[in-house]
């Protein structure tokens, strides 16, 4: 990353947005040679995302995925470690909920079950995300390598169990059985039907409160804490960090744990919050959606907010493409996102010359030259 | 006896095909990552590649017109890549991964618009295809010849043009990198760039040509799978194979011949985890192909923590190149 010399309001909210402009303005153009009309597929997709009843209810499930996986990359992001294993890490984190639930399931008190389930997300996801950790902190392998191998191995694992010892029986479909009554998250709309209010059926459920609850868990990590400290520090410069005595091998394995934790809590939402089983594949990317998510809310728990309803906004209006057009699918979301990742992450600076130029037309604010 | 070694010879053989696209994006990665740009797109290329190379195929009937397309697309989604991180100096990982997620959205949509089939081309005729050559005198030798003539006919023989292509990419990569003065230039530009820079060269324009040879490779990979060995595009037809051919080009610690080795490894792993799903082997009991499938990313993992003799990767790898005023 390059030190920018422009004002901090420019930084983090006019260049994200125009990043984001710009990604949209390439899918239209995509979408206009494809023969149909961009402005027809973005009204269809707001309105699926927010109006139409039960729309916010899926948006906000969605945002809830990305709320987990987008800190998770953020959280290393901090300690200059790319973790790209954020699926792999949800998906061991749905394991640790699976095995859980179902050997505890129905001997213990529902909410001690629960409880432990969903520490048994972050702990699944944490020891996935620990030896990519460990391997870059002390055997000297390439962080971004590990995790994507880990991802491939953490499918397989998942494929071999859900296929074969934990797969239900007189079942043709790779899952486990479902959990025990009573062993899942509350529904929001359940919840707001006994306070009196009709939201619509959705899937959003308590997931979304642990997701905020993380974010203001991250923000307090990282800023206000001693560790967090560290972190920045391990991340802004290994050396210094060494020289100052913080052990930076342990600081990034540290790291790493959380960073896993947290994709491994997104196993919450989908598997306790939804499907109340284990089936195969239930993280769909989502872990990589991650990365967009962290890039565009620039590290920080409340850009990631934002960053995490915009992209819940485009899964869910995604959906409603694949109803109202014949050309148009899902796929449009994993194009667009692609290009999200693109311009605000691999192009993040590209208009940095040209809003130099016109936020500091002053040769004095310039300042030296150092590139 | 020797109905096992008839089918260690068919897997032999289908060790060579799968191992086809390994070897040609691993050789893609070794000229891009030799020269100082980490390429995760491999996968993308490739995805893209077959996706044109299909369609293509199947408007104009010539498969070299397709393959020639799929190349052109596959150079073009390098040069996104390089404007990203060579010219706009961004994080080489981050745009490696935007370019595969954008092939696996773009080659769908564009799929639908174009053939209306959920994402597929509609499957190729022969003549739209690169087809198996058998060799001359194939059936004789079987015939006459013990042993060495089973091997001509089911092994050597029958492949297409590609997979003799693959091959051969081996030893001109081999060539080009270690016995040509554009080979050194590009290996000193991923180990010390300054120096390349202070002798009069442009790194950029060194690593342009690199990730564009890249690119031709990915796209080669590309029309194997899709008009050579398969007979259309599917959606995600790469399956992963760009991260196993990243895999097994680090296993070949960014060396042309070990990668060829490492690739005919994972290809060879491939081909048995698809035969011996519920086969008893004394000792270890049934063997389970679905975590056979995991073996490459776990050898890897293991090579790259140095328990199996060290790695080092180009020096200047993943560093965009600031030149000094």
């Amino acid at each position: 990353m390059q030190a920018s010399r422009l004002p901090r309001y420019v930084d983090i909210v006019l260049i994200p947005i125009l990043n984001l402009l710009t990604a949209l303005f390439v899918a239209g153009i995509i979408i206009a040679i494809i023969g149909e009309n961009p402005f027809t597929a973005l009204s269809v997709m707001l309105k699926g995302a927010f109006v139409y009843k039960g729309g916010l209810g899926y948006t906000l499930f969605y945002t809830t995925n990305f709320i987990f996986t987008g800190l998770a990359v953020a959280v290393a992001f901090h300690a200059m470690l790319f973790n790209i294993g954020g699926e792999g890490q949800a998906a061991m984190g749905g394991l640790g909920i699976g095995l859980v639930a179902l050997s505890l399931g129905g001997l213990l008190p529902i909410l001690v079950v629960i409880f432990l389930a969903v520490l048994g997300s972050a702990l699944f996801g944490a020891i996935w995300g620990i030896i990519p950790g460990y391997l870059q902190a002390k055997r000297g392998s390439h962080i971004v390598i590990t995790t994507i191998m880990f991802n491939f191995i953490a499918s397989a694992i998942m494929v071999w169990l859900l296929a074969g010892m934990l797969m239900a029986p007189n079942q043709m479909s790779p899952e486990t059985v479902s959990f025990s009554d009573g062993v899942m998250l509350w529904q929001m709309h359940e919840i707001f039907n006994k306070m009196g209010f009709d939201i619509g059926r959705s899937p959003l459920n308590l997931s979304f409160v642990i997701a905020l609850i993380c974010c203001l868990f991250v923000w307090l990590l990282i800023w206000r804490t001693r560790l967090g400290y560290r972190i920045r520090a391990t991340g802004f410069s290994l050396k210094a960090s060494t020289y100052a005595g913080y052990r930076p091998e342990i600081i990034i394995i540290v790291t790493m744990a959380i960073s896993g934790g947290l994709a491994g809590m997104m196993a919450v939402n989908e598997i306790l919050g939804v499907q109340h089983r284990v089936i195969l594949n239930f993280t769909s990317g989502y872990g990589f959606t991650g990365i967009a998510v962290a890039l565009m809310g620039r590290n920080h728990p409340v850009g990631i907010i934002f960053a995490s309803l915009l992209f819940g906004a485009l899964f869910q209006g995604g959906a409603e493409l694949d109803f109202e057009f014949q050309t148009i699918t899902r796929d449009m979301v994993l194009m667009i996102q692609g290009l999200i990742i693109l311009f605000s992450g691999a192009l993040a600076y590209m208009f940095n010359p040209v809003l130099e130029k016109l936020f500091l037309r002053d040769d004095h604010l310039i300042g030296p030259k150092n590139d | 006896m020797t109905d096992f070694w008839f089918q260690f010879l068919l897997a032999l053989d289908s060790t060579l095909r799968v191992a086809t696209p390994l070897i040609f994006c691993a050789m893609a990665g070794i000229f891009s990552e030799r020269s100082g740009i980490i390429d995760i797109s491999l996968e993308g290329k490739m995805l893209m590649a077959a996706f044109v190379a299909a369609a293509v195929a199947y408007g104009t009937g010539s498969p070299w017109i397709g393959a020639f397309a799929a190349i052109t697309v596959s150079i073009i989604a390098s040069l996104i890549h390089g404007f990203a991180c060579i010219i706009h100096r961004g994080n080489q990982v981050i745009s490696g991964l935007a370019i595969n997620i954008l092939a696996s959205g773009l080659t769908v949509i564009i799929g639908i618009a174009l053939f209306r089939q959920g994402g597929q081309t509609p499957t190729l005729p022969k003549t739209s295809r690169f087809n198996s050559l058998e060799l001359p005198l194939a059936d004789v030798f079987e015939k006459n010849i013990p042993i060495l003539g089973v091997i001509y006919k089911e092994l050597i023989s029958g492949h297409n043009i590609l997979v003799w292509a693959a091959i051969i990419s081996v030893g001109i990569t081999y060539y080009i990198l270690f016995k040509t003065t554009f080979g050194l230039r590009l290996r000193a530009v991923g180990e010390k760039p300054e120096a390349i820079d202070s002798a009069g060269i442009s790194v950029t324009k060194m690593r342009f040509q690199a990730i564009i040879i890249a690119g031709i490779l990915c796209g080669l990979a590309g029309v194997y799978l899709s008009t050579a060995t398969g007979a259309g595009f599917v959606k995600e037809m790469t399956a992963g194979k760009g991260y196993i051919a990243l895999a097994a080009m680090i296993f070949g610690k960014w060396r042309p011949v070990p990668a060829l080795f490492a690739c005919l490894l994972f290809g060879f792993l491939e081909a048995v985890a698809a035969r011996v799903q519920g086969v008893e082997i004394m000792l270890i009991g049934e063997i389970s192909s679905d975590l056979l499938i995991a073996l490459p990313y776990l050898l890897t993992v293991i090579l790259l923590a140095g328990f199996i003799g060290g790695v080092t990767p180009p020096r200047a790898i993943g560093q965009p190149y600031i030149k000094e005023r």
